[in-house]
């Protein structure tokens, strides 16, 4: 039947946005050019070009934006709530706290591994947090857990915004363009660290399949079908949370992928996990890489932030999904 | 396997009264009990102790003898099908992947539905008259159409006991009686023992072969219809008036005719 056909329209999308990513740039190399540089047979500027700058920003961007997709698809799946997203229960601002406490102290410039490991600190924290207050009993109160982690979400902003105003100019533009995510800079080192949590991490969250669609029925009507209601519910929040803080940590806060890939992929092929995790991770990854790209064509010389660009491609494609969908 | 309770004392919170209090009772093998009480009666709480989703504060609940929150959720599933009253269905899901979902127990979160479990599929769907409506989505079924879906999926898991929670709250008569007729056609060809939580007495009265009275967390009574279905323990127990007579072919009805039990305090 049509089954196979989600996967090939979601790989041929990524498909063609590897190759814009690869073709495309400030620097004109010609594709054939370009090809050469792949295989490692041009000049040294060229190979530097294409291996050194487009190809790892590719793969990170794909790596992420997969990530996001399904950090959000099981949350959405967690909470019941199909507006659920990766930042929600306050990873992201969480992180945004280490990354700043680490620019105010100077740590910025270094960028390798300081920037990265505050943000990751700072996201970890924010997820024990929130865990430990939903605990109630050894249950996890899906409930308390969206409402603690707005809150906490809340209070880290605050935070934010507090030392942001005795902050100087520089560590302000700076903190703002994290904020803002970026796929700038991310090295190969970087990658493997994000690859060796998140392609396991997504695995995993794959296995949960048939346990994630249980949840969707109610805790009581999930457990009556076999699943073991609390402990998916654990290891659902702590993998969707540890995904979403790896992918902060090197890429800062990208909105509207977490979002709305699980959400279209969803409403366009239905809801099975089984199929919508590896569906999302597809999604996801294909969504990031072409937004990353119009992200570095559309601006000329200044680059926009990426999280402007997968508001900006990521809403209108939403609300027509929604309206095309809700129409009868 | 039949499942046994043993001076069962639940409580919500520490500060409130027992849901229930030192309830003992054995659900035998392929009878078809009716948990009869008021609002507030404990009928839910109990069914929800023998599914192992609420623990006593006291007392013992098996299933086989072996304690029900001591055996692992996909074993006791495959074992025990439950049909809620407060469910919810939070995204779009199809009537046949939704009936699928009780071959969870015996296939795993992972693994892809054997020709075995599909046939068993098509066989509930079938059973429920559901095979011309099984690519529909569960959200646009009627009332009795998703009631229908709920069996088929829980009968689906292959269960020898099934557990229903007013099962036929939200459905006209037409469709509580033919509700009601399915499950007993399923008994007789099964064996299956089914635990029936449910307020309405005539109901009751008319598929059940055996009762148990709830009220204020007590057990009142329990036992067949002659035990349980008279007019003092019914008043006693529902606060209120009752005529209770015996119909040709349809055994006792309970019709309740005022505020006040006669004789009863005011």
């Amino acid at each position: 039947m049509t089954r196979g056909r989600p996967f090939l329209v979601l790989a041929l999308l990524l498909l063609a946005g590897a190759a814009a990513a690869l073709f495309t740039g400030p620097a004109r190399i010609a594709p054939a050019a370009v090809l050469r540089a792949l295989a490692g047979e041009a000049d040294e500027a060229t190979v530097a070009i294409v291996r050194g700058l487009r190809l790892p920003r590719l793969v990170a961007a794909a790596l992420v934006g997969a990530s996001l997709s399904v950090s959000g698809a099981v949350f959405q799946a967690l909470l019941r709530n199909p507006l659920a997203e990766p930042y929600l229960l306050g990873v992201s601002s969480g992180a945004a706290l280490g990354a700043v406490l680490a620019i105010l102290a100077g740590l910025g410039g270094t960028g390798v591994v300081a920037l990265p490991l505050a943000a990751l600190a700072g996201g970890l924290g924010a997820i024990a947090i929130v865990f430990a207050v939903s605990r109630v009993a050894d249950r996890l109160d899906t409930h308390v857990l969206i409402l603690s982690g707005v809150v906490v979400s809340a209070f880290f902003g605050a935070t934010i915004t507090l030392l942001l105003t005795f902050a100087p100019e520089r560590a302000l533009r700076s903190a703002f363009f994290w904020t803002l995510g970026s796929l700038a800079g991310i090295s190969w080192d970087g990658i493997a660290l994000l690859a060796a949590w998140s392609i396991p991490g997504c695995a995993a969250a794959w296995s949960l399949g048939r346990a994630l669609d249980a949840l969707a029925l109610g805790e009581e009507t999930a457990a009556s079908v076999g699943t073991e209601v609390e402990r998916v519910k654990r290891v659902a929040f702590l993998l969707a949370s540890l995904l979403a803080a790896a992918t902060v940590s090197v890429a800062g806060v990208i909105g509207f992928v977490g979002l709305v890939v699980p959400h279209a992929v969803r409403l366009l092929w239905g809801g099975a996990h089984r199929t919508l995790i590896p569906l999302a991770f597809l999604g996801g990854a294909a969504a990031l890489v072409l937004a990353d790209t119009a992200a570095r064509a559309a601006g000329g010389p200044v680059e926009i932030p990426i999280g402007v660009v997968t508001a900006f491609l990521g809403v209108p494609f939403f609300l027509l999904l929604l309206r095309r969908r809700s129409a009868p | 396997m039949s499942f046994e309770l043993t001076s069962v004392t639940v409580r919500y919170s520490r500060s409130a009264r027992p849901a229930l209090t030192d309830i003992s009772h054995r659900f035998a093998p392929g009878t078809h009990t009716a948990i009869l009480g008021p609002n507030g009666a404990g009928k839910s709480t109990l069914l929800r102790v023998l599914l192992g989703t609420v623990r006593p504060e006291s007392g013992r609940v098996t299933a086989g003898g072996q304690p029900v929150t001591a055996v692992p959720r996909r074993r006791f599933a495959r074992e025990v099908a439950f049909v809620s009253d407060r469910e919810e269905i939070s995204f779009p899901i199809g009537v046949r992947e939704y009936v699928a979902l009780g071959r969870y127990p015996h296939v795993g979160p992972l693994a892809p539905l054997r020709a075995r479990d599909e046939g068993v599929v098509e066989a509930s769907l079938e059973t429920f008259d559901l095979a011309r409506l099984a690519s529909r989505r569960v959200a646009d079924l009627s009332a009795g159409e998703r009631q229908r879906a709920r069996l088929a999926r829980a009968l689906a898991q292959e269960p020898g006991h099934l557990l229903l929670d007013e099962p036929t709250a939200h459905l006209d008569p037409g469709h509580q009686v033919e509700t009601l007729e399915r499950i007993a056609e399923l008994t007789a060809k099964t064996n299956l023992t089914i635990v029936h939580v449910t307020h309405d007495v005539n109901l009751a009265s008319r598929f059940a072969d055996r009762f148990v009275l709830l009220a204020g967390g007590r057990l009142r009574a329990a036992g067949p219809a002659g035990d349980v279905l008279r007019r003092d323990r019914l008043e006693e127990a529902f606060g209120c008036a009752f005529h209770v007579t015996n119909l040709d072919g349809l055994g006792r009805v309970a019709v309740p005719t005022g505020r006040r039990p006669r004789g009863g305090v005011a």
